[in-house]
């Protein structure tokens, strides 16, 4: 018996998806980007419409730039631990410009944002602790809740209420109870009502973390994130975020005013055993956020590309997520179709995620779009047109 | 009244029974995941409508060790008789 042979449902499965002759869409390769929302797929230029490079700072000038000097000055890796030998003096300077940037005492950079989130949940809240997670957590959560050792309870997407009450039911019980949430959720796009779990985190005494992985450099007057945008970053215990996302470049980080944090500095496992970022990642994420913060106007333009973005798929007769927001998914009923749907998008020129269930809310697959603030109008037009074209060919538009 | 887990295993197969796609023919032997064909985010998205009806919650760790429907009774019971 092979080890391979528990994944002959998930081999089976996977050729169903390339049954009708398209493509492994796990294995789409962007042999080079020409900007940051074009690309060249399969030697064609492809619109961008599913990297999360919000900003589009992936292809920043000044970010390259602060990359480049920075390898010639410290090399291109760091060859150790944070607790080793890797914490060389960018690290402290990133955490630092993280802690002005969020305004909190302390920080802690990790080396991808998986590990942010894995490494600060498991550690956060131990074997005697309760964690409450949305049902629609990202994997890097759910992961982080099996590395620790914590009683792990889930509460209905969203809804602060169904929270409450479960936290209810653990009146009396010892141990902390951690709430996890997101700020923007990564497959529909939809928004955190941070105001509600913060509510409820002052009733209950609980503590909240909020991973603003997508939110951050989006939301709020300074890209803090939902929190901010809600009025309630005192209520938010830890922010956990990622520096691939609107930054641009990689790595992860949590913020906090407990200074309890730099405890976990020694005993957060995904932080102790992995190499630290190397220089040239610090200095294009430190760049990156200058570039953020100096450029308030990239977050209007994203906003306004979102709702575009979102009108015009509605328009074209596609069901979409609840809310306009830099991730829009067009939801689709049966995974062939979502299949072909996507394979035609590629065929005709737009680049799109592929989600399919059990990876998506209520086990519809969905075409995950994201959207930049450096698409321009006639980007996003000419992506809507695709999607009203293929649509129509496969008959499943709703529009009149 | 306290649940027994004959009672809690018979609301449980009640509530099954309500999604059309659900074989008619299970009882509390019944495997979750192999006779329901149940994959891991519908095990966890059922499990939610049984602790609404029951106010308990399982933790999903809990989870990992029960394979039938008897199981998941018996430790709904057995965490309503901890509370």
């Amino acid at each position: 018996m092979s080890i391979f042979s528990k994944y002959e449902g998930l081999a089976s499965a996977l050729a169903s998806v390339t049954a009708g002759g398209g493509r492994n869409p796990f294995d789409v390769v962007i042999e080079k980007p020409i900007s940051s929302t074009v690309g060249l797929i399969e030697g064609r230029e492809t619109l961008l419409f599913g990297t999360n490079n919000y900003l589009g700072l992936s292809q920043s000038p000044a970010a390259i730039n602060a990359a480049v000097e920075a390898a010639k000055a410290y090399g291109v890796g760091t060859t150790g631990s944070r607790i080793a030998n890797g914490t060389q003096g960018l690290h402290r300077q990133l955490e630092e410009r993280l802690s002005a940037f969020f305004r909190r005492r302390h920080c802690m950079v990790f080396s991808t944002g998986y590990q942010a989130n894995l490494g600060t949940i498991s550690a956060l809240a131990g074997k005697d602790d309760y964690l409450l997670l949305d049902a629609d957590s990202h994997a890097s959560i759910y992961d982080g809740s099996r590395l620790g050792h914590a009683q792990v309870i889930r509460f209905r997407h969203n809804d602060a209420d169904d929270l409450h009450k479960r936290l209810r039911r653990l009146e009396g019980t010892p141990g902390s109870k951690l709430v996890v949430v997101e700020g923007i959720y990564s497959m529909m796009g939809d928004v955190v009502p941070m105001a509600e779990f913060a509510a409820v985190k002052r009733e209950t005494g609980a503590w909240l973390l909020a991973d603003e992985a997508h939110s951050v450099g989006v939301m709020g007057k300074h890209g803090r994130g939902v929190a901010e945008a809600d009025g309630v970053e005192d209520d938010v215990d830890f922010v956990v975020g990622t520096f691939s996302k609107s930054l641009g470049t990689v790595g992860g980080y949590c913020v906090s005013n407990h200074a309890g944090l730099d405890l976990i500095r020694l005993c957060s496992r995904p932080y102790m055993f992995t190499a630290s970022l190397p220089p040239e990642v610090i200095a294009a994420t430190m760049a990156a956020l200058t570039e953020l913060e100096n450029h308030p106007e990239l977050r209007i333009r994203l906003m306004d590309n979102a709702r575009r973005l979102h009108t015009g798929l509605q328009a074209a007769g596609l069901r979409t997520g609840p809310q306009a927001s830099p991730v829009v998914s067009v939801i689709l009923d049966d995974v062939a179709v979502a299949v072909a749907f996507w394979n035609r998008l590629l065929d005709l020129g737009v680049y799109v995620n592929l989600s399919l269930p059990p990876a998506t809310p209520d086990q519809h697959p969905l075409l995950r779009t994201s959207v930049m603030a450096t698409h321009t109008p006639a980007e996003i037009d000419r992506a809507v047109d695709i999607f009203a074209t293929v649509a129509r060919e496969m008959g499943i538009s709703r529009a009149a | 009244m306290s649940e027994t887990v004959a009672s809690v295993s018979a609301l449980i197969v009640k509530t099954l029974l309500a999604n059309p796609k659900v074989p008619r023919d299970i009882n509390g032997s019944s495997k979750i995941v192999e006779d329901l064909a149940f994959d891991s985010l519908a095990v966890m998205n059922f499990v939610m409508e049984i602790e609404d009806t029951l106010d308990v919650s399982v933790p999903l760790d809990r989870l990992a060790d029960i394979r039938t429907i008897d199981d998941l009774a018996a430790c709904i019971v057995s965490l309503k008789q901890a509370s």
